[in-house]
């Protein structure tokens, strides 16, 4: 019943906001390429589903497998910044300098690296992204443990491996998933502008800009619709991963009172 | 001054003299030494305390007490001078497993259930399965929460997750019990409820406990020993013995109890010019 609740009042905006964009559009009666209404833009995914489909597999691939693997190194630096001190002055210096270069700049000189139509350019820029709040949040959990549970665990004498499986790593889950909901959308949007530049022709990047580029706004709204679709499974994905990986975290929430 | 420890050494190996649980010995504690935020947190203390005893440590804040708690625990060494605990070095002690410990947080893992908190301690010294289970539901029996078993510590009140501490702390049968300001964060009417609760556990577990308060009354309900700490640096200024008997619900109104408390704040006040 509460989850229903929870879900009524977002549903109700979006068919609401939907509704208005259809009307207000009758209402006024633009030009089509200013903004087509929402049944257009259902219609030409339809009219185009194979290859929005396919633009979708591939984009789609290209978020999935840039953003396991930064949160894999993301996660590694992470554990390693923790546990050792020369790899805390090494890395984090790295990490921050290599956060301040705007990435998605990089992507035209990715496509030279990596050749052109390679989908390996736009992995690239997606690993880059996805890395650093994953590893910042990630490395904030392992350190920021309470005082006197570190305490309680060298009382027992347990090792530093111990100490960090039972203490470290569960304290850092919430960091970590706080950070990935942040990723997950961030890879989806960098692996669209990374395609504007090169890659695979087939994703849906290219979609949008050949599109566009021919007046087929609705064809190209149909691009940009698949790719929200990506980011909201995605962060689905994320919340439903959460609650399985922490389930005691749903307790706390409960008890403070919180959604 | 050389005849001094050999006395002492005669003492402690006589004959029906019970070994001493604990022997502090000339420590210090200096933190942050050669630099200019150096601290000297505890000078020259010499403590010694015997099976079955209830120690408190009692003082100003910044007197050292939770110092020279964590000497006794050995999670931090001492600059000088040596700390014993059931006869052998402190560091050897915690390696042993000899004592358990309680802070002011109860320092639950919220991840773990009730009785996996509990069972922590035994996971890390290879207990059973089964063992662990056992001992788990002995415990929660002693401190009345077995209908909580598998609840997580946040549905729990503080007072109840204190006593989960307590009962963590308890779990693997240590000789010594060491206990930092555990009800410190605890309202009025739980904290003497625990007090009751703590003194019950002590009796029937046969355990030896230090205990770092701030409250007077607190110090004088639990103890055998009130050991009164001085400031800047931390030392031993004096050492009260509280011999009030069996502890009940009179005992608090009791005036050998008001006198006891009497003596500890002039001690205090005394420590505190």
């Amino acid at each position: 019943m509460n989850t229903l609740k929870g879900f009524s009042a977002p549903i109700v905006t979006g068919v609401v906001l939907l509704g208005l964009w259809q009307g207000v559009l009758a209402l006024l009666d633009p030009q089509g390429f200013v903004l087509p209404a929402p049944s257009e833009i259902v219609g030409a995914l339809i009219d185009n589903w194979d290859e929005v489909f396919q633009g979708a597999r591939i984009t789609g691939f290209v978020v999935v497998s840039g953003l396991i693997a930064g949160i894999i190194l993301g996660i590694l630096a992470a554990l390693l910044v923790t546990r050792f001190r020369t790899a805390n002055e090494t890395i984090t210096p790295l990490a921050v300098a290599v956060n301040a270069v705007p990435i998605i700049a990089l992507a035209p000189i990715f496509n030279n690296w990596f050749g052109l139509t390679s989908p390996r350019s736009n992995q690239a820029i997606v690993v880059a992204l996805v890395f650093f709040p994953i590893f910042i949040n990630t490395t904030r959990g392992l350190s920021q443990v309470d005082r006197s549970q570190i305490e309680l665990m060298e009382s027992y004498a347990a090792s530093r491996s111990r100490i960090t499986r039972e203490v470290r790593i569960p304290n850092a889950m919430p960091f970590f998933f706080t950070a990935l909901k942040l990723a997950a959308s961030l890879a989806v949007i960098a692996a669209i502008v990374a395609e504007y530049f090169g890659g695979r022709q087939d994703a849906l990047g290219p979609m949008i800009t050949q599109s566009a580029g021919l007046t087929r706004y609705d064809e190209a709204w149909a691009a940009v619709l698949a790719g929200t679709l990506i980011g909201a499974v995605l962060y689905f994905a994320v919340l439903l991963l959460e609650r399985v990986a922490m389930p005691w975290n749903s307790l706390i929430r409960a008890q403070s009172g919180d959604q | 001054m050389s005849e001094v420890p050999s006395m002492d050494e005669a003492v402690s190996s006589g004959q029906g003299a019970p070994p001493l649980v604990i022997d502090i010995r000339g420590a210090t504690k200096v933190f942050n030494p050669g630099k200019s935020n150096q601290v000297e947190a505890l000078d020259e203390i010499d403590l010694s305390v015997g099976p079955g005893e209830f120690i408190t440590l009692i003082g100003p804040s910044g007197c050292g007490k939770s110092t020279l708690l964590r000497l006794v625990a050995s999670l931090i060494p001492p600059s000088t001078g040596t700390v014993q605990v059931n006869a052998k070095p402190a560091e050897q002690a915690r390696l042993d497993r000899d004592y358990g410990m309680a802070f002011q947080t109860a320092g639950l893992f919220d991840w773990r259930t009730v009785t996996k908190n509990i069972e922590l301690p035994l996971e890390l010294m290879g207990w059973s399965r089964g063992a662990r289970r056992r001992r788990a539901a002995e415990m929660l029996e002693l401190v009345k929460l077995s209908e909580f078993a598998n609840h997580h510590p946040s549905e729990l009140s503080g007072g109840m997750q204190q006593r989960v501490a307590i009962a963590r702390a308890l779990s693997f049968s240590p000789s010594l019990l060491l206990m930092d300001e555990p009800f410190g964060a605890l309202d009025e009417m739980t904290r003497e409820h625990m007090q009751d609760e703590l003194l019950r556990i002590w009796k029937e577990t046969e355990t030896t406990v230090v205990f770092v308060t701030h409250s007077i009354p607190e110090a004088v309900y639990l103890s055998t020993q009130v050991v009164v700490m001085s400031p800047r640096p931390g030392g031993i200024a004096s050492v009260i013995d509280v011999d009030l008997g069996d502890r009940n619900a009179s005992t608090r109104d009791d005036p050998a109890f008001f006198t006891k408390v009497t003596e500890v704040r002039t001690a205090l006040r005394k420590v505190e010019e």
